[in-house]
Order: structure tokens, then sequence, then C-alpha cells
């Protein structure tokens, strides 16, 4: 069964449609990505998805759950990592976890056992009594994502994990994302503006723009729609020959010659080097130069949409929440 | 609902009590008001009785005096009952002022997509702004009788059990009132204009610094539709509780409308919590 099934979602506010007519499947146990500019229509997703706001038209179902009609069995089975810094700076790491904790009705002899277990899942335990506040931007994200996890979620939602934090901080949370992935075989939705993240961690991706879906399968089918990955070789000598005879050879797409180098497309360029190698040098070529480049997502997204991630400004309310958060951050 | 509400309060209370310096203000502003309204306005003290006037002319202003401000003579006392139901006043005032935050910052939204009723949420910030208000009223009371606040000469403990029941209510009320405004709004700004434009008409048209009945009529009328007139006549009939007795019928009207207003705002208020939380 479905984790999450949305038809036609649409989320209107006012003239602006945000979300318009979204369709998508998330499967049980998959790590499914949402990837997109700032207002794209990603966190007005996840709030339809989380029972936050209410769909305008369309339908999206949580675990066979309506998020309109079963709004608290939804509720209940989901967890939430929001964009936001929402931890109470006022109280300590356990505090916030007991808090947590009773919100969703787990015992407090299982709540303590497991807000162990989860602290020590994202290195936090042994900051746990200390307050918020003079926890670093880091672990305060850490934090959060231990909450989101007291109550064994069948779905956890992460919106934007890892904005705002370095890079070493970055992977560090990747590495717990994957953990629990792993360890939980948990379901995850996640949004992220960030490609490598979504390369890195989703099993799935969802390009997102101006609200719709504008391409959806893994990271690596995306990639290949490019054509696949460029090798290029520069060899001792050159001629129309050999460009044929590496034409044939396995996985190659494309060859073009511009001078002594040779540009080859090919599909899964880690197997297809190894065996082009080897093939030259059957025909007693030699080697000189040899590189491969893979396509990356920001590529894809260009072709796509028609423009860079990159270029994409974000409104004046998001910088201002992104500056607030930094302010918390850095406190 | 009832272990949610809980939980939450407990955070809202956590949150005040860890944080020293507002215990001192706390405190402080009090004795402040008293010390400015109760001991500067003396309006009782207007009028100087001359050492030779007849004791019967004496009996009689005195006699004036106490059915305008409501069986006293002494102003200090008649506006320290008053003060004490303004504190509550404006203590439920800010109890919005946290619904915003949390709002602000993103808290809400993770109380929102928490399988908690709505209500439970409205609930805890009511919860925690009554605990407060009802800390401060007692506050004030001691304070006010260290300053010389003089009490009725059958006053005692039943009495401070009646004032903090009346004092229960009107914060309910008032609590529930101001959640209520609060939950829709999304900015602390648009939050201060609404309750500054509220306290002072609050406080001013109400019998807690000024008789009633030395009131212009448009006023009387505004002052009698006010709440905390009866949170104060309530207050200042127990605190002035003589051997000559209470008057129950006055007294039992006086928590009737109390009770009604703390009943309709806090329902209000849970009843608009699912609607007026939700974002969007």
């Amino acid at each position: 069964m479905s984790m999450v099934e949305t038809q036609n979602l649409t989320k209107a506010f006012g003239k602006l449609v945000a979300v318009d007519h979204v369709s998508f499947d998330v499967k049980e146990g998959e790590m499914f990505g949402f990837l997109g500019p700032n207002g794209a229509g990603k966190t007005t997703t996840i709030n339809m998805l989380t029972t936050l706001l209410k769909p305008t038209d369309g339908t999206a179902r949580i675990n066979g759950f309506d998020v309109v009609k079963d709004a608290n069995k939804v509720r209940s089975i989901i967890g939430l990592v929001p964009q936001d810094l929402t931890i109470d700076d006022d109280l300590s790491g356990m505090e916030n976890m007991m808090l947590q904790s009773k919100l969703y009705h787990v015992p407090e002899a299982e709540a303590r056992r497991r807000i162990e277990e989860v602290l020590r899942l994202v290195d936090l335990w042994n900051d746990a009594k200390r307050k918020v506040e003079t926890y670093s931007g880091g672990m305060r994200k850490r934090l959060e994502l231990a909450e989101g996890l007291i109550h064994y979620p069948k779905l956890l939602f992460l919106d934007e994990p890892t904005l705002g934090l370095d890079v070493q901080t970055r992977t560090l949370m990747w590495d717990y994302i994957r953990k629990l992935k792993e360890e939980q075989k948990m379901t995850v939705f996640l949004t992220t503006h960030y490609m490598e993240e979504a390369d890195a961690l989703c099993d799935r991706i969802a390009i997102i723009d101006h609200g719709q879906i504008k391409a959806l399968d893994s990271p690596r089918a995306l990639k290949d729609r490019l054509g696949g990955d460029v090798i290029e070789l520069s060899l001792s000598e050159h001629s129309a020959d050999i460009t044929k005879a590496i034409l044939t050879l396995p996985l190659v797409r494309e060859v073009k010659n511009y001078g002594d180098v040779y540009r080859i497309k090919v599909l899964r360029g880690e197997e297809a080097l190894p065996s082009l190698l080897e093939n030259i040098m059957k025909m007693n070529l030699k080697v000189v130069r040899v590189s491969l480049t893979k396509p990356t997502l920001d590529q894809v997204y260009l072709e796509i949409a028609g423009r860079s991630l990159r270029e994409h400004e974000g409104s004046k309310e998001e910088a201002m929440r992104m500056r607030r958060n930094m302010m918390r951050m850095r406190t | 609902m009832i272990s949610e509400t809980w939980a939450l309060t407990v955070r809202e209370v956590k949150k005040w009590v860890r944080e020293p310096i507002l215990l001192f203000m706390m405190i402080i502003q009090p004795v402040i008001w008293l010390g400015l309204f109760g001991k500067a306005f003396n309006l009782t003290g207007l009028i100087q009785l001359p050492p030779n006037l007849p004791p019967q002319f004496r009996e009689m202003i005195n006699q004036m005096l106490r059915s305008t401000f409501g069986g006293t003579t002494d102003y200090f006392t008649y506006m320290a009952a008053g003060m004490i139901c303004v504190i509550v006043l404006f203590t439920a005032m800010f109890s919005g002022m946290s619904l915003v935050w949390d709002r602000r910052f993103g808290f809400l939204n993770k109380l929102l997509a928490a399988p908690i009723p709505r209500g439970s949420i409205i609930l805890a910030k009511i919860n925690s702004s009554v605990m407060r208000g009802m800390f401060q009223a007692i506050l004030v009371l001691g304070i006010a009788m260290g300053l010389g606040l003089k009490v009725g000469d059958a006053f005692g403990p039943l009495d401070v059990l009646g004032i903090l029941a009346a004092l229960a209510l009107l914060s309910l009320g008032l609590s529930s009132m101001f959640v209520a405004i609060t939950i829709r709004i999304k900015r602390q700004e648009t939050l201060m204009a609404t309750v500054n434009l509220l306290n002072l008409p609050l406080m001013f048209a109400s019998s807690a610094l000024f008789p009633i009945t030395q009131m212009p009529d448009w006023l009387q009328t505004i002052a009698r539709l006010n709440p905390i007139s009866y949170g104060c006549n309530t207050v200042r009939a127990f605190i002035l509780h003589s051997s000559e007795g209470l008057d129950l019928s006055s007294l039992t009207f006086n928590f009737e409308v109390l009770i009604a207003f703390a009943l309709i705002f806090s329902l209000a208020g849970i009843f608009f919590a699912d609607r007026g939380l939700r974002k969007g």
C-alpha cells in the first residue's frame, strides 16, 4: 500500500495557486524528495499533508486516512520536522522531549526510554539537561529531528532539514536521516532546494516548480534523461575508424571527436569506463588522459524548468524567515 | 484533553517562573501602581474636615463618603480593591502575546500537527494566564495590606476565599477574551494596538478607581456592562466585610454575572480554536 497518495491536490491563496493539481504516490519505506526553488509549493504541500492546511481541491491520503476527514488519525501516525526552529528555548532538551511525548500520548515510562534512544541517535543525550538557549544551530536541528521521532511515526516529514546549516553539520544530518531509514524502516518525505541533498538521500525525487510536478523519478533515472555520463579520452592517435569502433562498445551512446579528444556519452559511467579502457587497449591504442563527468541534478533541473535552480530569489518573507532562523541559530 | 492541556500549561508556567526579572517586575509593578494611584489620587482626602466640626456633621459626611465609596471612607482601601482587579486585567491582556509568539516561531504549527484537541492549546494559555493573574492579585492584596489597607472588622479567611473565587472567574473571562481576540492575529504589533485600545477604557470605565454613581449617565451604562466592575464590587465587599454582615443578594448577583462572563468567553475561545488557529 502507498504511504502517501495524492490526487489533483491543489491549494490556492486567492489568485495565487501555490500547489496546482499535484498527483503522486509515496511507497512504504521510501525516501521521497520534493525538490524545487523557494516558493515552488513544497512547504504548502507538506502543510496540507500534515493537516495544517485544508486543500482547495483534490485529495490526499496518508496510510489510507484522508487528511481532512481523518485529520486526527493522520496526525498520530506522522512526524513533522518543520523548516523553522520551533523548539522552546526556555526549556531544556529533555523538557522539550517530555512535552512532545505528552502531546503524542506516549506513556511516561515508555517516553523516558524512547527519549534516551532518540537523543542518543542524534548524539544529544549528554546535552539533554541543558537549556536549549545554549544549543548551537546544528544541535537545535537535531533536537527538532529527535522530537519528530518520539512517537515512532510511520511517516516522517522533513521540511528543508538542513536549511542554514554549515556543510559539516549538513553531512552529519544526512547520516542521521540515512540511519533512520535503515534502522527504523521509516518512510521519509523531505523537501529541499539543495540538489546534493536530494541526490544523496532520496530514492525518488519530484521536481516541483510553480506548484506543478515537472518530473518524478529516481535521481539516477533523472540524470540519465540528459543522455547519461560523459567520458573524455585523449588517445595517442585518432581516426574515423576508432570513432566507429568506440561507438560499437557496450553502454556507449554517442561519440564525438575533437582532435585527439573523444567525447563519449555513456550510460552508467562507472561501469562503462573500465570496459571502454579495456577495449581500447585491445586495439593497441595508448590512453593519454581520461575523465568521467557525471551530470548533476542541477543540469537536470535546467533542462526541465528551463532555468537554473540557483537563479531563484526568495520572497521578502522567505528572506526574513531565513534571517530570523539564522539569528536564533547563532545565539 | 486534560493531560495535553496540563502538559502545555506546565510549559507556560515554567517559562515565567524561571525568569527572575519577570518575577521581580511582577512584584514591583503593583507596588508602583498602589503608590501612584492609591496615595496620589487620594479622592477622599480632598474633603478636609475642620477639627472643630460637630461630631454629627462629621458622621454625616463620612456616611456620604461610605455610600459613594462602597462602604469605606479611605480612598486607598477603595482603590486597592479595584487595583487587584486591574492587575488581573493587565495580566490577562498579555495572555494572547505568547500565542502570537508561538505562531511566529512555528511552535504553534508543531502543536497543530500533533494529535491533540485544538481547544487544549487555547485552554493552556488561559490556564497559565489565570494562574499568573491570581498569583499577582494575591501579592497585591498582601502589599496593599502592608501599605495601609483597612479591612472590615469581620474580615476572615472565608472572605479571602471569596476574593479568590471572584478573581479566578474574572481572570478566566478576561484571559479567554484576550486569547480569543488573539486567535487570528499574526503580528505582535497588531495585538499591542488592540490591547492598548482596550486596556484604559476597561480600567477607567469601571468601579475600579472611581465610584460608578459619580460618573455621567452614558459612562455609567458602559461601566455597568464592564465585567471588571462586578469583580471590583465583589472584592471590595469581601475586603470591607464588617460586623453588619455581607449584602448577600448583591454578592450573588455579582457572582452570577462573573460566572456567565467566564463561561461564555472560555467556551467561545475553545469553540473558535479549531477554525481560528489553522493557518491560511
